[in-house]
């Protein structure tokens, strides 16, 4: 395990992840049951219980640019394990938000894969598959990942060319730009 | 208290890679006598892209086909979908601070006028029909089975929110496909993540995380992996022959959803039950379970 330069604490983002999370992040003792517990550390570079240390002690940008916070796979084994009922999953999730709110590029495949999720339940209220996979192979450049599954998925019918719209996609869309407008204007006032 | 009837939301990969899912979810709960009426024009939950996002968005995304749910007069939601459920969940819960309530309010413009409950099928099945009714109602046991039932990361967990089974060692499955006759061993595997939503962007994790579950459950000589959730039933299932080549494997492992096999064994028609919808061949298992009954031979 790499040793980790620390900087100044920034008490200001203790806060915003606490209170975006409900959670307290000085209740974490360090057991390291949510290591041990984690099916995705293999990916990370740091260790669920080394960020929450790190959250402990501020390390904005250490957190916020860790690949770790990208790869997470919300399975809950972390949050399920916790000793002191921290939910490390929802952390995990609020600084994940919190990097996209600030700019920070994150792991970008994953990105592009819930970019594009979500542009496609934003275009038709439902999310397509056939299509978001179409705009991830584009957007990603891996063009060839899983054509091996298309002939079976064509032929079985689980994979439809048109999307089934939700009637009410307008509202959905509303949804939408009312949260993108909600986002802009704290952005402003931040 | 129920009268048997609910607001059913069929969740989006239900029009897609988890077609036999809606199919033999629907068949089986019309022969349990459990009526669903679906969520009118109901949109996507935001599954996990959303919530990784942005909690307010996701919980919105959850909140309208709640509001769907209350144009039928229902406030009794289920959902056969585990990631479906948990943004569900997780949507009531926050919902209940007023201020996240008035933030999602805003962006649904749709205030919720109920106080709603949500609830797995296999809740429903498990708590309205019981195994007991499952066992009454059972035509053609699955008595020729060795069945391993993986319930995957979500189904219990976390439970606080998810409320059903337990969180750490759930039996729910075990039971039902228990009282419909199979043999079903313990199995140390059945809450390991597969991998989830990382199929597309990071297959590798799939094939290592999904590898593992095959190979115990190969090991236990199952006939079978049974699923209640359809992210978990794509991994195993259409991802198998990925799985395989990148791990060095060789595993011919049927992965069906536990309302397939609950409806075989109530002798519903095999066309209701979307089995050719299955990616890896599940005829040996259909064989098997189609054979009179032969006592297992003492271990």
């Amino acid at each position: 395990m790499e040793p980790v330069q620390l900087g100044r604490s920034d008490a200001e983002f203790i806060r915003a992840v606490e209170e975006e999370s409900g959670q307290k992040l000085k209740d974490c003792y360090q057991c390291g049951n949510c290591t041990a517990g984690c099916p995705m550390a293999f990916t990370y570079d740091y260790t669920p219980s080394r960020l929450m240390r790190l959250l402990q002690l501020g390390q904005k940008e250490s957190i916020l640019s860790s690949r770790a916070i990208w790869m997470c796979a919300s399975c809950e084994a972390c949050t399920t394990h916790c000793p002191n009922n921290i939910e490390v999953a929802r952390v995990l999730d609020v600084c994940r938000h919190l990097a996209r709110r600030k700019g920070y590029k994150g792991v970008r495949n994953v990105r592009i894969f819930a970019d594009a999720f979500l542009r496609s339940v934003r275009m038709h209220g439902k999310s397509h598959e056939l299509g978001l996979m179409a705009e991830y192979k584009l957007r990603s450049l891996r063009l060839f990942d899983d054509l091996d599954l298309a002939p079976d998925m064509l032929l079985k019918g689980k994979l439809p060319f048109m999307p089934h719209r939700a009637a009410g996609k307008e509202e959905v869309a509303g949804i939408f730009r009312r949260y993108a407008a909600q986002k802009g204007e704290e952005g402003r006032k931040a | 208290m129920s009268d048997g009837t609910y607001a059913y939301y069929p969740g989006c990969s239900s029009a897609g890679t988890s077609k036999e899912y809606d199919l033999s979810t629907r068949a089986l709960c019309a022969a349990l006598g459990l009526t669903l009426r679906d969520v009118p024009d109901w949109n996507c939950c935001g599954s996990s892209p959303a919530h990784t996002v942005d909690h307010t968005l996701s919980a919105a995304l959850a909140a309208r086909n709640l509001a769907q749910a209350e144009s039928l007069g229902l406030d009794n939601f289920i959902t056969p979908c585990p990631s479906c459920l948990k943004n569900v969940h997780n949507a009531i819960e926050h919902m209940r601070e007023g201020a996240f309530k008035d933030k999602v309010d805003k962006l649904t413009l749709r205030p919720l006028t109920r106080e709603h409950s949500a609830k797995s099928v296999l809740q429903v099945i498990l708590e309205d029909v019981r195994p007991e009714g499952i066992a009454a109602r059972t035509r053609k046991p699955l008595s020729n089975l060795r069945l391993v039932p993986y319930y995957g990361c979500l189904m219990t967990r976390p439970g606080r929110s998810m409320r059903f089974d337990d969180e750490e060692n759930p039996t729910s499955l075990d039971v039902l496909l228990e009282a419909a006759g199979a043999v079903v061993p313990h199995f140390p595997f059945k809450l390991e993540c597969c991998g989830g939503a990382f199929g597309i962007p990071r297959g590798d994790v799939v094939a290592r995380l999904g590898g593992r579950v095959l190979s115990l459950a190969k090991s236990l000589g199952a006939d079978a992996v049974v699923v209640a959730c359809p992210l978990c039933q794509m991994n195993l299932d259409a991802r198998q022959g990925q799985i395989n080549s990148a791990s060095g494997l060789n595993i011919n492992m049927p992965v069906l959803y536990y309302t397939q096999l609950l409806g075989l064994a109530l002798g519903l028609d095999e066309s209701k039950l979307g089995l050719k919808q299955l990616v890896v061949d599940p005829s040996n298992v259909l064989r098997k379970a189609a054979r009179p009954a032969v006592k297992e031979a003492a271990a």
